[in-house]
């Protein structure tokens, strides 16, 4: 099982154009990483939070809801955040060609 | 406030101690009238009775004032270093050893595991989604942008009314390279008895109030035409047959007449200025069945002339009664020598300066209308190609087809009066009719049906001239007056692959018209044969001969057998 997950980790690396992958729990702390540890402790902090609230958001919206995917995308490329209860995981991936 | 502290009254006594303890006596002492103040009746006059008395009161409800103020909460602005948290309190952070070790332990957590794999699969999606397609690009930027759908418009910008009486209007010519219109005037109604001298006029566009000059012909002039080469001479054909040449910058006089013996029989319809070294010279047609060619510095006569009369064999000499009355006249300076005259039969003939014999001088006929030929303009760029209007229809025709015209516009209702091309974009004629319209048609457009009509006034529209800039159409009416019709820019100017397509049109129609004539040639020489029936002769078949029909035979083959093939390939 625990190589299960350290297939898909590597799996989503080798895509093309994704420069780094974080895994977070719900305290903050960068369980996997695939940048250094500055960098990795920066995204955990700031996504964490940013995930909170918009959990937050989807919920306060309509109370059936609930955040499934939030995409950050910016002219140098894309953080993908896939929330979970406990963990987040996080995907930096470079979207121009 | 502190209460005022009563003041007691004590009375203080001293005694010797022996005579403590006797009993104080007490005995009425009666009033002692220590002061005695009688009232001063001379001080009575310092007072008066106070009537009213005013007293103040008042009768609300007693309040106090008492403030009361919320117990501060106090704040504090300060920044707080975040390194770095979350981790259990147990674990140094600093330990790289204990992180890892926590780090590994969560990993083992069956929920992280799960965890994993249920966000892997809906990241991986997004990822790849991501690299399928980039959404936020902008489309079809590539893509050229299609031409906004063509509005073609017509309207009048301005009108120039003759002062005075109106009379029709017989020319229009453009100056040069100025902004300027010579209208000619001319009433021709033979059975008038006095002629009152006719002026023609030359406006600024701008201004539509008053004519900026006016010419004083002798007699009332028919054509009026601008020296492309010198923006301020004018020469103009008049009633009795004359020809004179104008100045503007000296005044509405002219600056010379041709005499009267020199002068045409009848009146000058058409004058047109030829190329020449010196631009100096014309040429002036009339219905009377000559062309003469003049130079403007002598007017003392032509310096040449030809008659315009068809002769059949070339021993005949053209004779001036069988000539062939002109109603329109065609120059083109490219092509110096050569020339083409409209008749009032209906007939265009292309004429020749140079030819020594009868058949050489004009070389060509076109049997070209039912009426007389008001109107014969090559097209500025496509010279093979010239514009006859006359009866009812407009017509375009190629040199080189001589039975038929190549193109050709419906029969009007309405008496066509004079049509012309548009200078810039060549596809396009304008046609003024007799019912006040100005059509334009578009041979790139339509070939049906005019692509705009604009109905300018309601009398007669006798003449068109446009402008060389290609947008603005002078249009002059039976009343006198000139319309100055804009056309919408669509009209006005031509694509780059307008001068190819019309290419095209013209060299089809042409073709077109070419074996129609092989055709019908064939047809009568079959029907002539039939006819003098004795001598059977072996007859050749004329289609061999026809490179035409074997070329559009040969080409259309082709076509259908490429089709045949790409209908069987897919």
């Amino acid at each position: 099982m625990a190589t299960e997950v350290e297939e898909t980790i590597k799996r989503i690396q080798a895509h093309k154009g994704v420069m780094g992958v974080v895994i977070v729990n719900h305290e903050g702390i960068p369980i996997k990483s695939s940048l250094d540890n500055a960098t990795s402790v920066l995204y955990s902090g700031l996504i964490s939070q940013l995930t909170e609230k918009a959990r937050n958001v989807v919920r306060e919206m309509d109370s059936t809801n609930e955040l499934t995917f939030l995409r950050v995308r910016s002219r140098r490329h894309e953080i993908l955040i896939a929330p979970d209860r406990e963990f987040i995981l996080i995907v930096i991936q470079n979207t121009s060609d | 406030m502190d209460k005022q502290e009563k003041t007691e009254i004590t009375y203080e006594y001293t005694r010797r101690r022996k005579y403590f303890g006797k009993q104080t006596l007490f005995e009425d002492h009666g009033p002692e009238m220590l002061v005695s103040i009688p009232c001063n009746p001379a001080l009575y006059k310092n007072y008066i009775l106070r009537n009213p008395v005013n007293v103040a009161i008042q009768n609300t409800g007693t309040m106090s004032e008492h403030w009361v103020n919320s117990v501060r909460a106090e704040y504090t602005t300060s920044g707080i270093n975040h390194v770095e948290g979350g981790w259990p309190k147990d674990i140094n952070m600093n330990d790289p050893e204990a992180c890892q070790r926590y780090r590994r332990k969560i990993e083992k957590d069956d929920a992280y595991i799960h965890a994993v794999m249920h966000l892997g699969h809906s990241m991986e999606h997004n990822i790849l989604q991501n690299n399928a397609v980039d959404m936020y690009q902008t489309y079809y930027s590539e893509l050229p942008s299609i031409p906004p759908v063509e509005r073609s418009s017509c309207h009048t910008v301005n009108v120039y009314r003759e002062p005075g009486t109106r009379r029709p209007i017989r020319s229009l010519s453009w100056q040069a390279e100025g902004a300027r219109l010579a209208s000619a005037h001319a009433d021709i109604d033979f059975m008038r008895n006095n002629r009152s001298l006719q002026f023609s006029y030359i406006w600024d566009i701008e201004n539509a109030n008053a004519p900026e000059l006016i010419i004083k012909p002798p007699q009332p002039l028919l054509d009026l035409q601008y020296n492309p080469r010198d923006q301020h001479i004018l020469v103009g054909g008049m009633l009795n047959g004359q020809v004179g040449c104008w100045d503007m910058r000296k005044g509405g006089e002219p600056v010379g007449i041709c005499p009267p013996h020199v002068a045409h029989r009848d009146l000058v319809r058409n004058v047109l200025f030829v190329h020449s070294k010196t631009g100096s010279e014309f040429i002036s047609s009339s219905p009377d069945g000559v062309v003469k060619w003049w130079d403007i510095r002598s007017m003392n006569e032509p310096t040449d002339s030809m008659i315009i009369d068809l002769v059949k064999l070339p021993s005949e000499t053209q004779s001036i009664d069988r000539a062939l009355g002109i109603s329109a006249l065609e120059y083109e300076s490219t092509i110096p020598t050569r020339f083409m005259v409209g008749t009032e039969t209906g007939l265009v003939i292309g004429g020749n300066r140079k030819g020594k014999t009868p058949l050489e001088k004009l070389p060509t006929k076109y049997e070209a209308h039912l009426g007389p030929v008001y109107a014969l303009q090559r097209n500025p760029t496509f010279l093979k190609n010239f514009l006859t209007v006359g009866d009812w229809t407009a017509r375009v025709w190629s040199e080189d087809c001589r039975e038929s015209s190549i193109l050709w516009t419906y029969s009007h209702s309405t008496k066509l009066t004079d049509g012309a091309w548009n200078p810039i974009r060549f596809s396009l004629m304008l046609v003024t009719q007799w019912n006040g319209c100005l059509s334009c048609w578009d041979l790139l457009r339509r070939r049906s049906a005019p692509i705009v009509t604009a109905q300018l006034c309601d009398e007669p529209l006798l003449k068109v001239r446009p402008h060389e800039g290609g947008l603005l159409v002078a249009c002059g009416s039976s009343k006198g007056t000139i319309y100055l019709a804009e056309l919408s820019q669509n009209l006005g100017t031509a694509d780059k692959n307008d001068k190819q397509l019309l290419t095209h049109i013209l060299e089809r129609e042409n073709k077109r018209e070419r074996i129609l004539e092989a055709r019908m040639r064939e047809l009568r020489l079959k029907m002539r044969q039939d006819r003098d029936g004795n001598q059977l002769t072996p007859e050749a078949d004329p289609a061999v001969n026809d490179r035409d029909l074997e070329e559009a035979t040969t080409e259309y083959m082709q076509m259908v057998s490429e089709l045949q093939a790409q209908q069987k390939s897919l």
